[in-house]
C-alpha cells in the first residue's frame, strides 16, 4: 500500500512540476507590462528589453500611412511617443484622431516605439455600451 | 408601469428574505407550515420576476426610451428580436435576466421535491433563495433596470430613440449564447444547494448527488453549448478568424465547466466505490463559486475584455458574497469530514481509479492555469504594484499539452480495470488503437506534417477514436450473435441499455473531432492584402480576384459589399460578397465575413474597409483546415449528452465495491 503511495506522489509531483515549468515559461515569455508613457519613460533602458502595453491618446493630425506601415503619436500628460506599426492586422476602424489607444510592442533605441498590436477605443463613445470592441483582429476594447 | 416593475422586484427581494428565513426558522423549530409557505414564496417570486421582466421586454419592444435602459440599448431601428435580446444586452438587464432564471430553476426544483427530501429541502430552499438575494440587492438597490431618464430639474422625458444594441451583438448566434451560458451558470446553484443542503443536514449516502445528476448534466450541456456557440459567434462574426481567445470573459466561462466536467467524472468514484466524497463536494462549491465568479468578472471591470461592462461598483458586492459564501462552505465542510470519509481506497497506479485521479488532477491544474493567467494583473499589481497581462501564448504553452494528457485519460479511462490492471490487459485492449494511431500519424508525418503538438494530437484522436469504435462493435457484435438483427440495431439496442455509458462513450468521441479541429489551428494560413479592382491574388490553393465596389444603406446601417471572385486549383467556386457596415444609430463599423465552410477547410474572407487613400480595398483572407470539426464535435456531444439523459432499459444495479474490512478478515468471511 505505501509503495503506491510512493508511485502516486511521484506522478502527481511530475505532472505537477511539469506543468509549472510550462507554466513559468509561458509567462516569461509572454509578460506585457502596462505601461503609460510617463511610466515608460521612467522605465529608462529597461523598456528596451520588455514588453509593454501603452496607453495613450492619439494626437490630431500626426496619423501617416505608407503602404502598410503606420506612424503616429501617442500623448498622455502632454508627453509624447512615436509609434510605428507595422502589424499584420489593419488597424481598428475606432483609430483615429483623439482615440484612446493601446499600442503593444518595444521601445526602439532611436525612442520610437515599435507596436505589434494596436487597440483603439473611440474617445466621443459613452461609457455604458457592453462592448466597445471593433470587429477587428484581436483588437480588445480596454472597457 | 416601470413602477409596477420596480415594485415587483422590491417585493421579490422581500419574498426571496422571508423564504430564506422562514425555511430554516421552520426546519428549526419544526414547523411544517412555514417551510411550506417558504416554498410557496418560491413560487410568487417567480411570478413577480416574471412581471418584471416582462414589463422591461415590453418597454424595449415598445420603445419606451424614457426608460434608461432601453435608451442605452434599443433603439427604433432594430428588428423585432435584437429588441428583445437587448433584455440581456445591458448590465441591469442581464442581471435580471440571471435573477429571472434562478427564479425559474428554483421554481422547479421546489416543485420536483415538494413531497421528497423533506428534511434537506428546506435547506436547499434556503441556499437557492440566499443567493437569489444577492440577485435581487444588486437589481432593487444597485443596478436598477427601471431608472428613467431625468432632466436637470427631475422631469421625465423621453429620448425619442435609443443608442442601440452592439452592432456585434445583432447575430442569431448572439440571440441564443448568453441564455444559454446564464442557464449553465446559473444551473449550478441547484446541485450546489444539495450538496449544502445535504452537508448541514448531515445525510449518509450520495443522496445529493443521485438527484442532481441530471442537473449537472443539463447544466452542463448548457455552459458547452453556450461556450461553442460564443466561439462560433466570434468565429463568424469578429472578423479576426478565430474562435478562442484566451480572453478573460471566455476564460470566465471556461473555468466552471473545467471544474464541472472534472466533477461529472469524479461523481463515478463516489456512486460506484464510495471514494472522493470531501472532493465532489469541493468541485460542486467550486464550480458554483466559479460562476458567480465569471458574472462578477464580466461586471466588475478588473480585467481588460471584450465582454466586460462598464465599470461599476457592483463587483464589491460580488466579492462580499463570494468570501462569505467561500468561507461558509470551507467551514461547513471541515466540519463535516467525519460524513465524508472513503469507503476504499487506491489500490494501483494502473487502475481506472487513478485514471479518474489524473483526470481530476490534470483537469483542475488546467483550470488554476486559466484562472492564474485571467488574475495575473491583478495578481502582479497586488504583489508588485506593476501591472502585468500574460497572452494567448502562455496559455496555449500550458493547456496543450494538459489537453494532449486529458485527451489521452480520454481513450484509457474507460477501458481499465477497476482497482488494478495488470501490464497485460493494457496491451490486449489498447495494442491496435495505439497502432492505429501511430499509423495514421506516421502517413501525415512522411506527407510532410512537421508540427509535433498535431502529430501527438492526432494519434491521440485516432487512439480516442479506435478504442470507442471498438467497444461500440464488441458490444453490439455480442447483442448480435444472441439477438440477431443487423449491426446498427445491435449498437442502438447496445446504446439503450446503458445509455450513460455509451452516451459518454458517443462525448468522448465529439470532443475528439473537437480536437481534430483545434489541431487545424497548426495549419492555418492568413494574409492581409490591399488590392485595386479587378486585381488577383491568391492564398493557400485559392485564386481569388476583386470586383466593383457596391455600396448601398438602410435604417439601421450603411453597407459596401465587395464581390470577390474564387477558384480553387483552377475551378471556379463562386463569388463571395463580404460586407462592411456603419451602424447609424452605434456609429460603429463592423464586418460581416464571407465563409466558405468545408469538411476539409474553410475559406475565410473578411473585408476590412478601403484603404486610406480609397483607391484599395484591404482585404484579410485566411484559410483554416479542419474548423469545421468543432462544430461537427459539438453536435455529437450534444447528442452524447442527449443519450446519457435518457433512462436506461433495464435500471442498472451498479455492482459497488464495498471494502468491508482488511485481507484477512476477507478471507475468513470465504472460508
Amino acid at each position: 500500500m505505501k509503495n503506491t503511495y510512493w508511485k502516486f506522489g511521484i506522478l502527481i509531483t511530475a505532472i505537477v512540476g511539469t506543468l509549472t515549468w510550462l507554466a513559468v515559461g509561458g509567462i516569461t515569455q509572454t509578460k506585457t507590462y502596462y505601461k503609460t508613457i510617463p511610466e515608460l519613460n521612467a522605465m529608462g533602458d529597461r523598456a528596451r528589453d520588455t514588453n509593454t502595453r501603452v496607453s495613450g491618446y492619439v494626437a490630431a493630425n500626426s496619423i501617416s500611412r505608407n503602404g502598410r506601415v503606420v506612424k503616429f503619436t501617442m500623448t498622455e500628460e502632454s508627453k509624447r511617443l512615436d509609434v510605428v506599426y507595422d502589424g499584420i492586422d489593419p488597424l481598428p476602424d475606432t483609430f483615429k484622431d483623439g482615440a484612446q489607444a493601446l499600442a503593444d510592442g518595444r521601445l526602439q533605441s532611436d525612442g520610437t516605439f515599435h507596436a505589434k498590436k494596436i487597440q483603439a477605443k473611440c474617445a466621443s463613445k459613452y461609457e455604458q455600451k457592453p462592448t466597445m470592441a471593433k470587429p477587428d483582429p484581436g483588437s480588445h476594447a480596454s472597457t | 408601469m416601470e413602477n409596477i416593475g420596480a415594485l415587483a422586484i422590491l417585493l421579490a427581494f422581500c419574498f426571496a428574505v422571508y423564504s430564506v428565513i422562514g425555511s430554516v426558522a421552520g426546519k428549526l423549530a419544526k414547523r411544517p407550515f412555514l417551510i411550506l409557505s417558504a416554498e410557496r414564496a418560491v413560487y410568487c417570486i417567480w411570478a413577480l420576476l416574471s412581471t418584471a421582466a416582462g414589463i422591461l421586454v415590453y418597454g424595449l419592444m415598445a420603445g419606451d426610451f424614457r426608460l434608461a435602459y432601453v435608451a442605452a440599448h434599443s433603439n427604433r431601428a432594430m428588428p423585432t428580436i435584437y429588441k428583445f435580446t437587448s433584455w440581456w444586452g445591458g448590465q441591469e438587464g442581464s442581471l435580471l435576466f440571471w435573477s429571472w432564471l434562478l427564479a425559474t430553476y428554483s421554481m422547479v426544483v421546489v416543485y420536483q421535491n415538494r413531497r421528497k427530501f423533506r428534511d434537506m429541502m428546506p435547506y436547499v430552499t434556503a441556499i437557492l433563495m440566499t443567493t437569489q438575494t444577492f440577485f435581487l440587492i444588486l437589481i432593487a438597490f444597485v443596478a436598477r433596470p427601471f431608472n428613467v431618464l431625468m432632466t436637470a430639474t427631475g422631469a421625465i422625458y423621453d429620448r425619442g430613440d435609443g443608442a442601440g444594441l452592439n452592432p456585434l451583438l445583432q447575430y442569431w448566434t448572439m440571440v441564443i449564447h448568453p441564455p444559454m451560458l446564464y442557464l449553465g451558470y446559473v444551473g449550478f446553484v441547484v446541485p450546489f444547494a444539495f450538496a449544502i443542503g445535504s452537508l448541514i443536514t448531515k445525510q449518509p449516502g450520495e443522496s445529493w448527488i443521485h438527484t442532481t445528476r441530471r442537473w449537472t448534466l443539463v447544466t452542463w450541456m448548457f455552459q458547452t453549448t453556450g461556450i461553442l456557440l460564443g466561439a462560433g459567434w466570434a468565429y463568424a462574426v469578429l472578423g479576426w478568424g478565430g474562435y478562442w481567445k484566451w480572453d478573460p470573459v471566455e476564460n470566465a466561462s471556461l473555468l466552471p465547466w473545467i471544474t464541472a466536467t472534472a466533477f461529472l467524472h469524479s461523481v463515478m468514484m463516489q456512486e460506484k466505490k464510495g471514494m472522493m466524497k470531501v472532493w465532489n463536494v469541493v468541485l460542486v462549491s467550486t464550480t458554483f463559486f466559479l460562476c458567480i465568479f465569471g458574472t462578477f468578472l464580466t461586471r466588475s471591470g478588473i480585467v481588460n475584455s471584450v465582454h466586460a461592462f462598464a465599470q461599476s461598483s457592483i463587483g464589491n458586492y460580488f466579492v462580499v458574497f463570494l468570501a462569505v459564501g467561500i468561507a461558509g462552505t470551507v467551514y461547513l465542510i471541515l466540519t463535516r469530514l467525519e460524513f465524508l470519509k472513503s469507503e476504499a481506497q487506491l489500490e494501483s497506479v494502473l487502475s481506472r481509479e487513478s485514471s479518474f485521479l489524473f483526470n481530476n488532477l490534470v483537469l483542475l491544474a488546467s483550470c488554476f492555469a486559466v484562472l492564474w493567467g485571467t488574475l495575473f494583473p491583478v495578481i502582479t499589481d497586488a504583489i508588485m504594484h506593476e501591472k502585468i497581462s500574460v497572452d494567448e501564448p502562455f496559455f496555449n504553452s500550458v493547456e496543450v499539452p494538459i489537453a494532449l494528457f486529458l485527451m489521452l485519460l480520454t481513450g484509457v479511462g474507460p477501458l481499465i480495470a477497476w482497482r488494478r490492471s495488470s501490464i497485460e490487459s493494457l496491451k490486449r485492449s489498447f495494442l491496435i488503437p495505439m497502432l492505429c494511431g501511430v499509423a495514421v500519424s506516421s502517413v501525415l508525418a512522411v506527407l510532410g506534417v512537421r508540427n509535433v503538438y498535431a502529430l501527438i494530437s492526432f494519434t491521440l484522436c485516432v487512439f480516442v477514436a479506435v478504442t470507442v469504435v471498438i467497444e461500440f462493435y464488441k458490444g453490439a457484435a455480442a447483442i448480435k450473435a444472441k439477438d440477431g438483427g443487423n449491426l446498427i440495431m445491435s449498437m442502438v439496442a447496445l446504446t439503450h441499455r446503458n445509455t450513460r455509458r455509451y452516451g459518454g462513450y458517443l462525448v468522448h468521441l465529439g470532443v475528439v473531432c473537437m480536437f481534430i479541429g483545434f489541431t487545424g489551428k497548426a495549419f492555418d494560413k492568413a494574409a492581409t492584402i490591399e488590392v485595386a479592382p479587378g486585381e488577383p491574388f491568391s492564398i493557400g490553393n485559392y485564386q481569388l480576384r476583386t470586383g466593383m465596389l457596391e455600396t448601398g444603406q438602410n435604417d439601421n446601417y450603411v453597407w459596401e459589399k465587395l464581390p470577390i471572385m474564387a477558384s480553387k486549383n483552377g475551378d471556379s467556386i463562386g463569388t463571395f460578397m463580404p460586407e462592411h457596415r456603419l451602424y447609424i444609430a452605434e456609429k460603429q463599423p463592423q464586418s460581416e465575413v464571407e465563409i466558405r465552410r468545408g469538411v476539409n477547410e474553410d475559406l475565410y474572407l473578411n473585408f476590412a474597409g478601403m484603404s486610406a487613400d480609397g483607391q484599395k480595398a484591404v482585404i484579410q483572407a485566411f484559410v483554416f483546415p479542419l474548423v469545421s470539426w468543432i462544430w461537427i464535435g459539438y453536435w455529437v456531444v450534444l447528442a452524447g449528452t442527449l443519450i446519457c439523459l435518457t433512462p436506461s432499459k433495464a435500471r442498472l444495479i451498479f455492482a459497488r465495491t464495498e471494502i468491508v474490512g482488511i485481507a484477512d478478515k476477507h478471507a475468513r468471511v470465504e472460508e
